[in-house]
């Protein structure tokens, strides 16, 4: 798969959010401006102070938040307002539909773009087995803990097998071993469909071990302070971990990081 | 969907507790105003036995069927318009809870004047009491619909009425059946209250009419009747109501 490729899959041009307050309250700079552009193929991961606008950004790029100001082009299509064919999201939240089964839920996504039937069990039945998630098939959401209702919506999106992955703090309910290994699972995702993953994360060596490029935000309004590459080879793991690079990467971050956490941080106090 | 014990075992407790008191109260009281709950059930057995009877629980069925029809079918889409549709919303939802609240008795004459005295007057009836809550609990529900559904409807690219059909109202359901619960209770009172005020015919009517007459085993039987219809439904309801809700 094309990982080399240097073209460009998404574009943000000078991106601005402000959230408008209505009845007079004062307006929110949550965003910007920002200038980035993703490559075809690559894996950026983001990290950033709570929040700096994070989740903001990543509605900009899904299309689901207009923009203020500025411009996003994806796969040279200007987005407005509405998701473009070919982007997937997870979001921060547990969004599993409580009244479907787990299979139904992974399912949902595939039967409304109308895949036929057969693909779609087949499809369901390998994300099931891939999340390890194959004795629940049957079993609703209430039924699962945290970490396995979010895998349950990484699946639902996984099988729609979209160009784009939106991935915001996926694995925040997990546990440190289990998000380790959901690591490793979501790079060899990404090497075998050579989909480009934008993946927001508060965990430094996370974002150190699984992404080719991070960008680092500021405190609200979140800007890019930074982008550290990584320059790791397509065929990484979570070995990764014990070499001095990886070190000197997390390092880097939070040098970055510790600035910008402290001001917001600061700001809680104030408040 | 199973029950567990005590929810089986309650009911019973309680119906057992029910009618002990009942027995009790007729030990104290007497043959003027009471019957035991032996004589009752042995009157209503005769009641059904009389061919003059069944016209009166006909009517009241029919006139309950429809009323309930017309309750949820209305119920739902006031709920799910106002729910949807903010502004609509904010104007009608005040409407909707004082008519919640004022005695709907008073209305009766205007649905009187409207509908004739029949069988369409009680059904008016019974259904201006269920809609209420169904729309209510409807209205809240869709409103309630955790945005990070509908954000998935946008992204997974669900047209408006898919929204609506697929996430909004499988959200809301258990809320829904909350209100046709409440909507059930109400659509009876409102009926047999019909009947008794102003009707020919039917269980209210026949209430009424033996209240008049002072037939005490007829009100006894009766009443009897209603009592365990109500009671029997509802539980089963709120079992479905319950099973519903702990998914969420
Ligand atoms: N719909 C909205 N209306 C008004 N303000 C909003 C809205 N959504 C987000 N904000 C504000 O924008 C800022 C950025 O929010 P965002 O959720 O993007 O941050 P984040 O970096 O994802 O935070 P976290 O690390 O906690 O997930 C916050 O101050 C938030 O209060
Ligand atoms: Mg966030």
């Amino acid at each position: 798969m094309p990982h080399d490729t240097n073209k460009v899959h998404v574009s943000l041009r000078h991106v601005t959010k402000t959230f408008r307050r209505a009845g007079g309250g004062q307006d929110v700079h949550a965003l910007g401006p920002i200038d980035l552009d993703l490559k075809r193929g690559e894996f950026f991961a983001v990290v950033g102070p709570s929040g700096c606008g994070k989740s903001t950004l990543l509605e900009v790029l899904a299309g689901l938040t207009p923009v203020t100001d500025g411009t996003v082009v994806f796969e040279d299509q200007p987005i407005h307002g509405n998701v473009p064919d070919g982007v997937g999201v997870v979001f921060q939240e547990d969004a599993c539909f409580p009244w479907m089964t787990v299979s139904d839920n992974i399912a949902f996504g595939l039967r409304q773009a109308g895949i036929p039937a057969a693909e779609t069990a087949r499809r369901v039945a390998a994300a099931l087995e891939l999340m390890g998630l194959g004795q629940f098939a049957r079993s609703h959401p209430a039924q699962l803990s945290g970490g396995m209702r979010q895998r349950v919506c990484i699946a639902r999106t996984l099988v729609l097998q979209p160009r784009l992955i939106l991935l915001d703090e996926p694995f925040g309910a997990l546990d440190q071993q289990t998000r380790l290994l959901m690591g490793e699972e979501v790079l060899r995702l990404w090497r075998e469909t050579g989909a480009t993953i934008f993946l927001i994360t508060h965990a430094l060596d996370e974002a150190a071990m699984l992404a080719d490029r991070i960008g680092v935000m500021s405190a609200r309004p979140g800007r890019l302070l930074e982008i550290v590459e990584t320059g790791w080879a397509p065929d990484r793991d979570s070995t990764i971990v014990e070499t001095p690079e990886f070190g000197q990467v997390t390092a880097r971050l939070w040098q970055w990081l510790r600035v910008e956490s402290m001001k917001s941080v600061g700001r809680m106090d104030r408040r | 969907m199973s029950l567990t014990r005590i929810e089986i075992l309650g009911p019973i407790l309680v119906s057992v507790a029910l009618l002990a008191i009942w027995q009790c109260a007729y030990w104290l009281i007497g043959d003027i105003a009471l019957r035991s709950p032996g004589q009752t059930v042995r009157f209503a057995g005769e009641l059904l036995s009389r061919p003059t009877f069944w016209p009166h629980l006909v009517e009241t069925a029919k006139a309950f069927v429809a009323a309930l029809a017309i309750a949820s079918l209305l119920g739902l889409t006031i709920g799910l318009l106002l729910g949807l549709g903010k502004t609509a919303g904010d104007v009608f939802e005040p409407m909707l809870i004082a008519l919640y609240s004022i005695p709907k008795v008073t209305l009766y004459p205007i649905l009187l004047l409207s509908f004739g005295l029949g069988l369409s007057a009680k059904i008016a009836f019974g259904a201006l009491h269920g809609f209420i809550p169904v729309a209510l609990f409807t209205m809240n529900a869709a409103r309630n619909v955790r945005p990070i559904f509908l954000k998935t409807g946008r992204v997974m690219k669900l047209s408006r009425w898919d929204v609506v059909r697929k996430i909004v109202f499988p959200a809301a359901l258990p809320e829904i059946f909350t209100g046709l619960r409440v909507g059930f209770s109400l659509t009876m009172i409102g009926t047999v209250l019909g009947e008794m005020f102003a009707s020919q015919r039917g269980l209210g009517y026949l209430l009424m009419n033996a209240i008049g007459l002072h037939h005490v085993d007829v009100i006894m039987a009766v009443t009897l009747m209603l009592v365990l219809f109500a009671a029997v439904i509802s539980f089963a309801l709120l079992a479905i109501d319950r099973h519903l809700h702990k998914r969420f």
